[in-house]
């Protein structure tokens, strides 16, 4: 039966979309949303809980806000094994250093969730003790503000990072 | 003791004793420091062995400008005591209580910290709170606050102590 | 390069054909020597206790020397108190000792309220007992979770977070906030229970018994909790009031002091409560004190909510009383519609009022006061100064997991390197208050 076409009417996907998906070939997209859903499917948290905010991403992995719906259940001490890290609290300039080094053990690809307005932009401690923000040490790629974040805000933030890991071409 | 008997029994020794608020504070000179806080930890009636706390604080302007204070506490008479040495601005030394307290080495090391007081025959006199090679002493009053210069989209926002004009 | 010496890991020079590790004759001195490892353990680890570093000199699983480092969460709290009004410096102290909020904030207002010599009406001081019980619960409860996933005991850590998941409800729909809530302030508390708060509580204090019997029948004669816990971190009387080490540490070893027994605070003497103390001195009998003392707190809650008579909750004196009258709406907690009409409708006097009140906060007469109070980790001190004006002067915090923490050091050296992990549990140590 022959399917009508409205004109005007988004069916699918857009022009350049479907253009890109022509360049790049089927192949490759299907394994670019394979590998986009797998990664997101079990990412791994590094343990980088520093102050209250630590204490809420261990209620939201503990029973009532379960993380590992989404696989993320398991943090990971050894940054070797992980690819998220979630810097929960306040950095100090001491911390500083150590967060750089923690990041840069991470293997690729990895990303990292800023929960916090400690670590998102100083918070309330605009002082000399505080790095005004995490994003001046390593690359952000969700903010979750709040003082601290319910573990409901957290996984919020969570799942905005899966989609972005969804959507990325892992392949360039 | 009650705070009043408690004064009287250590203005015996240690003449500037105040009780105010509830508290007995006594000022004591630098050089008497460690008899008299030996003293405090022996007598039987007073026996203030417990150090809760060494701190220091800062009044630029006024001579002595530091003052260091130390909280005792007595666990069987169950009445505290807080004893201050005055520090003149250049001449920031007083000696470490802590062969008698050694409760008191951290507490010295982080007042040098944040205030460059120096504690002679400090065991350990190093930086606990602060990462090494910070230069400045943090919380003495001529000190910013410090905290970047925020610029975010055209703004700026000073520091928290250029903000605020209503005090 | 057989001949040259060699350098060990401490740096110092080896003989020329030795192994580190392996005990040697010292050419030059003729001692027999052996070679340590120093081992660095944070400050991020596993241990969930937050960003404390130890540096440990091991002999091969033996812990020779240890040296705590701290200072990675240092914040400045104390140097940014002096620089906002007096009631905002509830919201930076509260955040110092972050599992005991309730505590911070009233040893703070407490230390205020002497200053200004003035009292919280009688309905606030029995809210204030009851939320530092409910909090002195939900900080246990922390440490028992917490410190059973270090030991290998997971399942402990999703208990205790489901029942501290209890509280934090309480917690919510008292004053708005899970953590960090900034609800007792100077004169009182900032809102009164709401209607459902009692019932609330009361269905707290059916559920939580039988939890706490759980975990007794989980891990008090579980034969792993004994062996890594009995005998593990023993810190003696003598030795724990030298190093300044209160709280259940204190207890553990003997000496049956309490703040809130020696010096009561907010009425705490007109209550039926016991503080256990133990004789152990170890791992094991902190773990059972602090056990026992949520019992003894939920005893406390009790009499608080018997003792809840209706009254005003914030001092009435309007030089120092928070002038906004706050209540539940559509959108969560904000100020009553009525008062907002008052203000901006009906009376000049009353805006500019609470204009100043808000902006300029209070005015604190000149002095400095020292208040204790007993937090789940020890005494929790404020030392504040005043120099008369809308801002504090000074306020010292006399953190007690940052005292505690200078004992690690007399319990860890000479044993296992895996005892350290138990020993850190059992002494508790946040270091959102050590660092400050």
């Amino acid at each position: 039966m022959p399917v009508e076409r409205l004109e005007g009417v988004h069916l699918g996907k857009a022009p350049e979309e479907v253009e890109e998906e022509v360049r790049r070939g089927v192949l490759l997209t299907t394994l670019d949303r394979a590998v986009g859903w797998a990664r997101k499917q079990s990412m791994w948290p590094a343990t980088f809980g520093l102050a209250c905010c630590a204490i809420e991403m261990m209620s939201a992995g503990a029973g009532r806000y379960d993380l590992s719906r989404w696989g993320m259940e398991l943090f990971r001490a050894s940054p070797r094994q992980a690819d998220l890290m979630i810097v929960a609290g306040r950095v100090s300039q001491k911390m500083a250093p150590v967060l750089r080094r923690v990041y840069d053990q991470m293997p690729e690809p990895r990303w990292v969730i800023s929960m916090g307005v400690c670590a998102s932009a100083g918070g309330m401690f605009t002082n000399y003790s505080i790095v005004q923000g995490v994003d001046t040490i390593v690359p952000v790629d969700v903010y979750v503000p709040g003082c601290p974040p319910k573990p409901e805000m957290l996984m919020h933030g969570i799942l905005k990072l899966q989609e972005k890991v969804r959507t990325t071409e892992p392949f360039k | 003791m009650t705070p009043a008997e408690l004064a009287e029994r250590v203005r015996s020794r240690c003449p500037d004793t105040i009780v105010a608020r509830g508290d007995v504070s006594t000022i004591v000179d630098r050089d008497d420091l460690l008899e008299t806080l030996a003293w405090l930890r022996d007598d039987d009636g007073l026996s203030l062995g417990f150090c809760c706390s060494v701190t220091a604080t800062d009044w630029p302007g006024s001579d002595p400008r530091l003052w260091v204070a130390y909280e005792l506490r007595s666990i069987e008479h169950r009445h505290r005591l807080r004893v201050k040495v005055g520090l003149a601005e250049g001449d920031a030394h007083v000696p470490s209580v802590s062969s008698l307290y050694p409760t008191a080495n951290w507490h010295e090391r982080e007042t040098h910290d944040f205030y460059g007081i120096v504690f002679d025959d400090h065991p350990n006199p190093r930086p606990l709170m602060l990462p090494d090679g910070w230069e400045g002493f943090p919380l003495l009053k001529t000190e910013e606050l410090g905290g970047v210069n925020t610029r975010y989209k055209g703004a700026f926002i000073p520091p928290v102590d250029t903000r605020t004009a209503t005090t | 390069m057989a001949d040259a010496p060699t350098a060990s890991a401490s740096g110092r020079q080896t003989g020329i054909d030795a192994v580190p590790g392996e005990a040697y004759v010292d050419e030059r001195t003729g001692e027999l020597r052996q070679e340590t490892m120093i081992i660095n353990m944070g400050p991020q680890h596993p241990s969930t206790h937050g960003v404390l570093r130890l540096l440990l000199e091991l002999d091969g699983e033996t812990v020779i020397g240890c040296t705590p480092i701290i200072g990675y969460l240092h914040t400045g709290i104390e140097k940014n108190t002096e620089y906002r009004t007096w009631m905002q410096g509830v919201t930076y102290v509260t955040r110092a000792d972050y599992l005991a909020p309730f505590f911070n904030e009233l040893g703070y207002c407490l230390a205020v309220e002497r200053l200004l010599g003035i009292e919280a009406p009688p309905r606030a001081q029995v809210i204030r007992v009851l939320m530092n019980e409910l909090n002195r619960i939900s900080s246990h409860l922390v440490w028992l979770a917490t410190g059973g996933m270090e030991l290998g005991a997971v399942s402990v850590m999703l208990y205790g977070f489901r029942e501290r998941e209890l509280l934090l409800d309480i917690f919510e729909e008292a004053t708005g906030l899970r953590m960090n809530h900034a609800y007792i302030r100077i004169g009182g508390v900032i809102m009164d229970l709401p209607d459902e708060g009692v019932p609330h509580i009361e269905r707290f204090l059916e559920q939580m018994p039988a939890r706490i019997d759980d975990y007794e029948r989980l891990l008090d004669e579980n034969p792993i909790w004994l062996e890594r816990n009995v005998g593990v971190g023993t810190l003696s009387a003598d030795d724990a009031l030298a190093l300044g080490v209160t709280g259940p540490m204190l207890r553990a070893a003997g000496v049956a002091t309490d703040v809130r027994k020696d010096e009561p605070y907010c009425g705490y003497e007109t209550y039926d409560f016991e503080v256990p103390v133990g004789t152990g001195a170890d791992a094991y009998t902190r773990y059972r004190l602090r056990i026992e003392e949520m019992r003894e707190s939920m005893k406390i809650v009790r009499q608080c909510l018997d003792r809840l008579e209706p009254g005003p909750v914030m001092v009435q004196d309007p030089k120092v009383a928070w002038p906004a009258k706050l209540s539940v709406g559509p959108d969560g907690i904000g100020n009553d519609p009525a008062y907002i009409r008052h203000i901006m409708e009906e009376s000049m006097e009353a805006l500019i009022h609470h204009f100043k009140m808000v902006t300029e906060g209070v005015e604190v007469p000149a002095g400095e006061v020292y208040q204790a109070v007993e937090s789940p980790r020890g005494e929790l001190g404020f030392y504040v100064v005043s120099d008369g004006g809308h801002r504090p002067y000074r306020v010292k915090i006399r953190d007690p997991s940052f005292v505690n923490l200078q004992a690690v050091p007399a319990m860890v050296e000479g044993s296992l390197v895996a005892d350290t992990i138990a020993t850190i549990a059992s002494l508790d140590p946040v270091m959102g208050g050590v660092d400050r």
